[in-house]
């Protein structure tokens, strides 16, 4: 019988991912999510598990591309700043067609910031981050329970679909302690794959990591394939939370803790009489634009609420065809805009007082 | 009666390098090593940014490329992934003593159980000749026109030297592979630099005094003369440090 605990999301996502069979955890020091790897050096000893604090972001996303060429499940997990150290790695770990979790517990920007809340990193999570051509499927937890939730299905869509995920969390989610029923715990898979370094034993060719190609037309060629694999992705893997969409008038859209402010305003304009609902992106890559484009056959406006200066809204306004108005209601810098504000910014997109 | 033949550890893949280069040598010896100790079947090699860095086809065992300098970090990742398995890294000075050199010392002072083979030819090769972290004072690049110049650039690194002043390495020693003498002390170095780490002894750096007759714009007799008189006299040959049984007897 699954037993509810009261946990920290940083440390949800750890246990989460050592009962996913994640034994290898690379990280470097970094508010706000640095229970992540304070959890792992208590626990990854005990259990034959790898824990290493990395002399930088750089070496511990690169010792995550390392581990991932043997197949074995690997994560490390850092805050803003050192995600954009580990951008080098990722595009590589992208570009050998690696599976990793990468955990970003945001927090504001740009440049050294701050260390409260954000959510200003959408832009690097969700179009790329490194260079090159790729993605990374980006997975936007919005409770403890989902921080838990998430890491065991991150890992799983690493491995299915071979490549990096983020889980694109915030210092709220990483700081805030809530109940969570912690998923099964799994034994680490051993099965061999067709494609990972484990030495050939004299028994099959060598095989190679690498995202190299110097012949252009087979770079090209690579790309494509990739990017026919990333279709499938969009096709299968987008997902949303609805709430009183069925007869809305008016959307908000929002992620994360964004997304929570926006349930109790939500809740606070129905009390008004305004037919409002809100979509949360549960997966901003995939983003999930075909809700939204449904949602645009029915309500007459959208409003994008988010911890930045408005990243997502420009996604929301290509999902939906800029075919209804978009406005943005955003606090940033480590600031948390109210449910009095969103409800304050519903009742502007609805042209004023409704009620 | 065979009395000449290629090393299993490398493929039949035709090299790519210069005429007069040294990294063919190196490479051998290297698959030598590996096929003396017969770990072919469970070595991984990390390839780096630089001319070495389609070296994954020239050895035969799984192997992975790494990103510029990066290689003791995704070799530690493999190794810790894979503690029964055999990890060498193949890096140039530029990979290993410049972008890369956090990941060198750090690998070092973990005594990370991996092979470091440190090809130093003073001198970016793949990208054209510019001035390297090993670059000589005074040699002239690309990037240093009118010769290094210590005043503007400072000095070149010891990397051998410098590693050695940590606690933890196992085992760091320089080499050179200009003439056949150099070469059978070479050869021996990077035998018991794999064989370090087979016995579990832990971080083994191998620094090759390589050549690069293209870049450096000589012969490549006139390269390797270079190298011993005025490489080594600046990068002089030698066990720099060794804690395995035997240095510490």
């Amino acid at each position: 019988m699954a037993e509810k605990v009261l946990m920290k999301g940083n440390e949800a996502i750890a246990e989460a991912a050592i009962r996913a069979g994640c034994r290898h955890y690379f990280g470097y020091p970094i508010t706000p999510q640095t229970e992540v790897a304070a959890y792992m050096a208590k626990r990854m000893p005990k259990i034959g598990g790898v824990f290493l604090q990395a002399e930088s972001e750089i070496s511990a996303i690169n010792m995550v591309y390392g581990v991932a060429g043997t197949g074995k499940r690997v994560m490390t997990s850092s805050s803003s700043p050192g995600i954009s150290l580990k951008q080098e790695g990722i595009s590589y770990i992208a570009g050998a067609d690696l599976p990793a979790l990468i955990v970003n517990v945001q927090r504001g920007g740009p440049g050294l910031g701050g260390i409260q809340p954000s959510q200003s990193d959408y832009f690097q999570a969700t179009k790329g981050g490194g260079h090159g051509d790729y993605h990374l499927i980006v997975l936007a937890p919005a409770s403890v329970q989902e921080m838990a939730d998430m890491t065991v299905r991150a890992f799983d869509l690493a491995d299915t679909y071979r490549m990096p995920v983020m889980l694109l969390a915030d210092g709220t989610m990483g700081q805030m302690m809530e109940p969570v029923i912690l998923p099964e715990a799994v034994e680490p898979r051993t099965e061999e794959k067709s494609w990972t370094v484990t030495g050939t034993e004299g028994k099959r060719p060598h095989h190679i990591i690498n995202s190299l190609y110097l012949k252009p037309e087979i770079l090209e060629k690579t790309n494509i394939e990739r990017f026919e694999r990333y279709r499938t992705v969009e096709e299968r893997e987008p997902l949303v939370e609805t709430y009183m969409m069925e007869d809305a008038e008016y959307c908000v859209v929002a992620f994360g803790i964004a997304a929570r402010v926006s349930k109790n305003a939500v809740k606070a304009a129905r009390d008004m009489g305004i037919k409002v609902g809100l979509i949360r992106p549960i997966t901003l890559w995939p983003f999930p634009k075909a809700a939204l484009s449904a949602a645009a056959e029915h309500v007459r406006a959208f409003l994008s609420v988010e911890l930045s200066m408005g990243q997502m809204i420009e996604d929301v306004e290509l999902a939906i065809r800029c075919r209804r108005p978009v406005s943005l209601c955003s606090r940033t810098g480590g600031m948390i805009p109210t449910p009095e504000e969103v409800l304050t910014a519903i009742r502007n997109m609805t042209g004023g007082d409704k009620a | 009666m065979t009395v000449f033949e290629k090393p299993k550890s490398l493929t039949d893949a035709p090299l790519h390098y210069c005429p007069g280069c040294t990294h063919g040598i190196i490479h051998r010896l290297v698959a030598q090593a590996i096929d003396t100790l017969g770990i072919e079947g469970k070595t991984i090699g990390v390839a780096p940014v630089g001319c070495a860095v389609m070296a994954y086809d020239y050895f035969a065992c799984d192997m992975v490329e790494a990103a510029h300098g990066r290689a003791p970090a995704v070799a530690t990742g493999i190794k810790r992934a894979l503690p029964e398995n055999i990890v060498f890294t193949y890096q140039g000075d530029g990979d290993l003593a410049s972008i890369g050199m956090a990941e060198t010392v750090h690998a070092a002072t973990r005594n990370e159980n991996i092979t470091v083979i440190f090809v130093n030819n003073a001198i970016y090769g793949m990208t054209g000749g510019q001035m390297a972290p090993t670059s000589l004072p005074g040699q002239v690049t690309q990037t240093s026109p009118y010769g290094r110049d210590v005043a503007t650039v400072g000095y070149p690194i010891r990397v051998s030297e410098m590693l050695a002043a940590l606690d933890a390495p196992a085992y760091i020693q320089r080499v050179a592979v200009n003439n056949v003498k150099h070469v059978k002390e070479a050869e021996k170095a990077i035998l018991k630099a794999f064989r370090n780490q087979v016995e579990g002894r832990g971080f083994s750096l191998i620094e090759v005094i390589s050549s690069c007759p293209t870049n450096w714009g000589m012969t490549p007799e006139a390269a390797l003369r270079w190298v011993e008189e005025k490489m080594i006299p600046y990068y002089p040959l030698g066990v720099y440090k060794d804690q395995t049984e035997e240095g510490t007897r």
